[in-house]
C-alpha cells in the first residue's frame, strides 16, 4: 500500500514536470540565475580568502637580539613565545644562517659581499622571526617581549617601525571578510525570496486543481508529494545546468582574473572544489525546491 | 441516510451578514434521487458544501450515515470524503491529466491497487461513454465529454452519495439531456444522486423528489415534484 503510493506520487510527479513544460522552464530559469549568483559569490570569496591568507602570510615581526646575546637564551625566548595561544609559528634565524641569506640575496653586489669581507666579523644579529594567527595579535606579542625577564637581550623589535602598515593591513582584512559575508548573506536572502515566489507562482496555477483533489478524497500527502518531487527535481535539474554554465565562463575568465588578482589561477580553486561545490548546489537546489514547494502548497490544503 | 438538522448558515461580510441558509431540515434515504431546485442565490450550493464539509454550518447539524460532519476532523476528511462522488458545473478536471488519468486519480488517492485500478476504469469509461477518449487531455474534449469525465472520477471509487452542483449549466440541451440520463442511470445502479439545478426542464421531466429552496428557506419538499418558483 505504502510502496503503490509512493510509486504513484514520483510518477505523478515526473509526469506534471514533464507536461507543464513551459512553467518547469520558467521556473528552473529563475533558479539557474539563483544558483549561479550564489556561486559566483562562493567563488568571490574563496578567492578573496586565498587573496587575504597571501598577504597575511607575508605580514610578520622579527625580533633581533643584541650580538652577545647566547644562543640558548634566545631559544628560552623563542619556547617561550611558542607557548602563546596567538603564536602560529616561530623561526630561530642564527647569526650565522643570516649572514648565509643575506650572502646569497646579495651575491649579484659584489661591493656588499667585499665590504663584508673587510669588515672580518659577522655583523648581523640573531632573529626570530614569528608569525601570529591574526594580524591584530601583533600589537600584544610586541607588548609581550617588552615585558619578559629576557627583554635586556633584546636589540630591537621590528613591529613599532611596521606598526602602521600592519595596522592598516589586518583593518583592511577584517573589513574585506565583513562586506564580502555580509553582502553574500543578503544576496543568498533575496535570491531564496526570488526561488520561493517563482515556485509559489507556479502552485498557485494549480491552486483549483489541488482544491479538487481534496474534494475528491485525497490526503495531503498524495496531494502535495507530486509536487515536491517537481521542486526535487527543479533543484536537482538547475543546479547541473548551473555547473555546465560556470565552467566554460570560468575557465575563459580564469586567465584575466589570475593576473589581476595575483593569485595561481583562478580556474583551479573551481575545479579543486568543483564536487563540493556540486554536493553544495544540489543540496541547495533541492532544499529550496522543496521547502518552496512544501509552503507554498499549504494555503490551499486547507479545504 | 442523510440528515440535515435546523441548519443555517450566515456568511459575514463586511460586518453584514448574509443568510445563505435559514433553519433547513430533511432527510435523504439512502439510493433516493434528490433534486435542489431554487435561483442562483438561493442557497443550493451552500448545501452541496456542507455535505463534503468543505464549509461548517453555523448553526445545526448535518448526519451522514450516523455520522455528526461537526465531529469529522481535517485529518479524517478525505476518508469521510471517499463516500462521495461531487460533480461541478466547471467540470474541475485536472488539466494536466489524461481523461483516464483523470478518472484513476480518485482512485489511486483511495489506495485501490493497481488491478482495480485497471479492471474498474475501462467500465467506467464505458458506462459514461468515452472509452475512446481515454487518452485525450481535458482541453481536447467537448463541455459534455468533460462532464461525463467528471462523473466518471465522481464514480470511480464506488461512492454511496454522488453530488451534482449544476452539473448542466454549462452545457447545452442536447448534452443536458445526456448527463441527465447518466444521473438516473447511476442512481438505478443504487447510488443516492443529490442533484441541484435551476434548470426547470430538467427539474420537470425527471420526475423526481423536488426540494425548492428559496432565499435560504426550504419553501417546498415534494416526491414527483416540479420545480414552480
Amino acid at each position: 500500500m505504502w510502496t503503490t503510493t509512493f510509486k504513484r506520487i514520483i510518477k505523478s510527479g515526473f509526469q506534471s514536470f514533464r507536461r507543464n513544460g513551459w512553467l518547469s522552464a520558467a521556473t528552473i530559469s529563475v533558479m539557474v540565475l539563483t544558483l549561479i549568483v550564489i556561486t559566483t559569490l562562493l567563488m568571490v570569496n574563496l578567492v578573496a580568502s586565498v587573496v587575504l591568507e597571501n598577504l597575511q602570510e607575508k605580514i610578520d615581526i622579527s625580533v633581533y637580539f643584541k650580538s652577545e646575546a647566547p644562543e640558548e637564551d634566545i631559544l628560552i625566548v623563542k619556547s617561550q613565545l611558542e607557548k602563546l595561544a596567538e603564536v602560529q609559528r616561530v623561526d630561530y634565524v642564527s647569526r650565522e644562517d643570516a649572514l648565509l641569506k643575506f650572502k646569497e640575496r646579495h651575491q649579484d653586489n659584489p661591493y656588499l659581499i667585499q665590504s663584508l669581507q673587510e669588515l672580518g666579523e659577522n655583523p648581523l644579529e640573531a632573529s626570530l622571526n614569528i608569525k601570529a594567527n591574526d594580524p591584530s595579535q601583533y600589537e600584544g606579542i610586541s607588548n609581550f617581549l617588552g615585558g619578559i625577564s629576557y627583554s635586556t637581550i633584546i636589540d630591537k623589535v621590528d613591529y613599532r617601525q611596521n606598526k602602521e602598515v600592519i595596522d592598516r593591513l589586518s583593518n583592511i582584512i577584517i573589513n574585506v571578510k565583513l562586506i564580502g559575508l555580509s553582502l553574500s548573506g543578503l544576496l543568498v536572502l533575496i535570491v531564496i525570496l526570488v526561488t520561493f515566489s517563482a515556485i509559489r507562482l507556479a502552485i498557485y496555477s494549480a491552486r483549483e486543481e489541488i482544491r479538487v483533489m481534496r474534494l475528491v478524497g485525497a490526503n495531503n500527502w498524495f496531494i502535495r508529494g507530486p509536487f515536491i518531487v517537481e521542486g526535487a527535481l527543479y533543484g536537482i535539474i538547475s543546479s547541473l545546468i548551473t555547473l555546465a554554465v560556470l565552467y566554460p565562463v570560468f575557465w575563459i575568465l580564469s586567465p584575466k582574473l589570475s593576473g589581476f588578482l595575483s593569485i595561481q589561477d583562478f580556474f583551479v580553486y573551481f575545479q579543486a572544489n568543483f564536487w563540493a561545490f556540486l554536493v553544495l548546489l544540489l543540496g541547495l537546489g533541492v532544499v529550496l525546491g522543496v521547502v518552496s514547494s512544501f509552503l507554498a502548497i499549504r494555503k490551499y490544503l486547507r479545504v | 441516510m442523510i440528515k440535515f438538522k435546523n441548519i443555517s448558515k450566515i456568511y459575514p461580510i463586511n460586518s453584514e451578514h448574509t443568510v445563505a441558509l435559514e433553519n433547513v431540515s430533511f432527510v435523504i434515504r439512502p439510493q433516493e434521487f434528490v433534486a435542489i431546485a431554487g435561483q442562483s442565490g438561493a442557497g443550493k450550493t451552500t448545501l452541496l458544501r456542507l455535505l463534503l464539509k468543505e464549509e461548517n454550518p453555523t448553526r445545526g447539524d448535518v448526519i451522514v450515515d450516523g455520522q455528526n460532519l461537526d465531529k469529522v476532523r481535517y485529518k479524517d476528511l478525505p476518508h469521510y470524503r471517499r463516500k462521495i462522488g461531487a460533480v461541478f458545473q466547471d467540470f474541475k478536471l485536472i488539466p494536466n491529466k489524461t481523461a483516464y488519468e483523470n478518472v484513476a486519480f480518485a482512485m489511486e488517492a483511495a489506495g485501490k491497487t493497481d488491478e482495480e485500478i485497471q479492471k474498474d476504469i475501462p467500465e467506467i469509461l464505458k458506462l459514461i461513454g468515452l472509452s475512446e477518449r481515454a487518452q485525450h487531455f481535458p482541453f481536447q474534449l467537448s463541455g459534455g465529454e468533460k462532464q461525463r469525465i467528471a462523473i466518471g472520477r465522481a464514480l470511480a471509487h464506488r461512492p454511496v452519495i454522488l453530488v451534482a452542483d449544476e452539473p448542466t449549466g454549462n452545457l447545452d440541451p442536447l448534452h443536458t439531456w445526456d448527463i441527465i440520463r447518466l444521473l438516473c442511470r447511476i442512481n438505478e445502479m443504487g447510488t443516492t444522486v443529490i442533484l441541484a439545478t435551476h434548470d426547470r426542464e430538467v427539474i420537470n421531466t425527471i420526475g423526481k423528489r423536488v426540494i425548492t429552496l428559496d432565499k435560504g428557506r426550504l419553501i417546498r419538499d415534494e416526491e414527483n415534484g416540479r420545480y414552480l418558483a
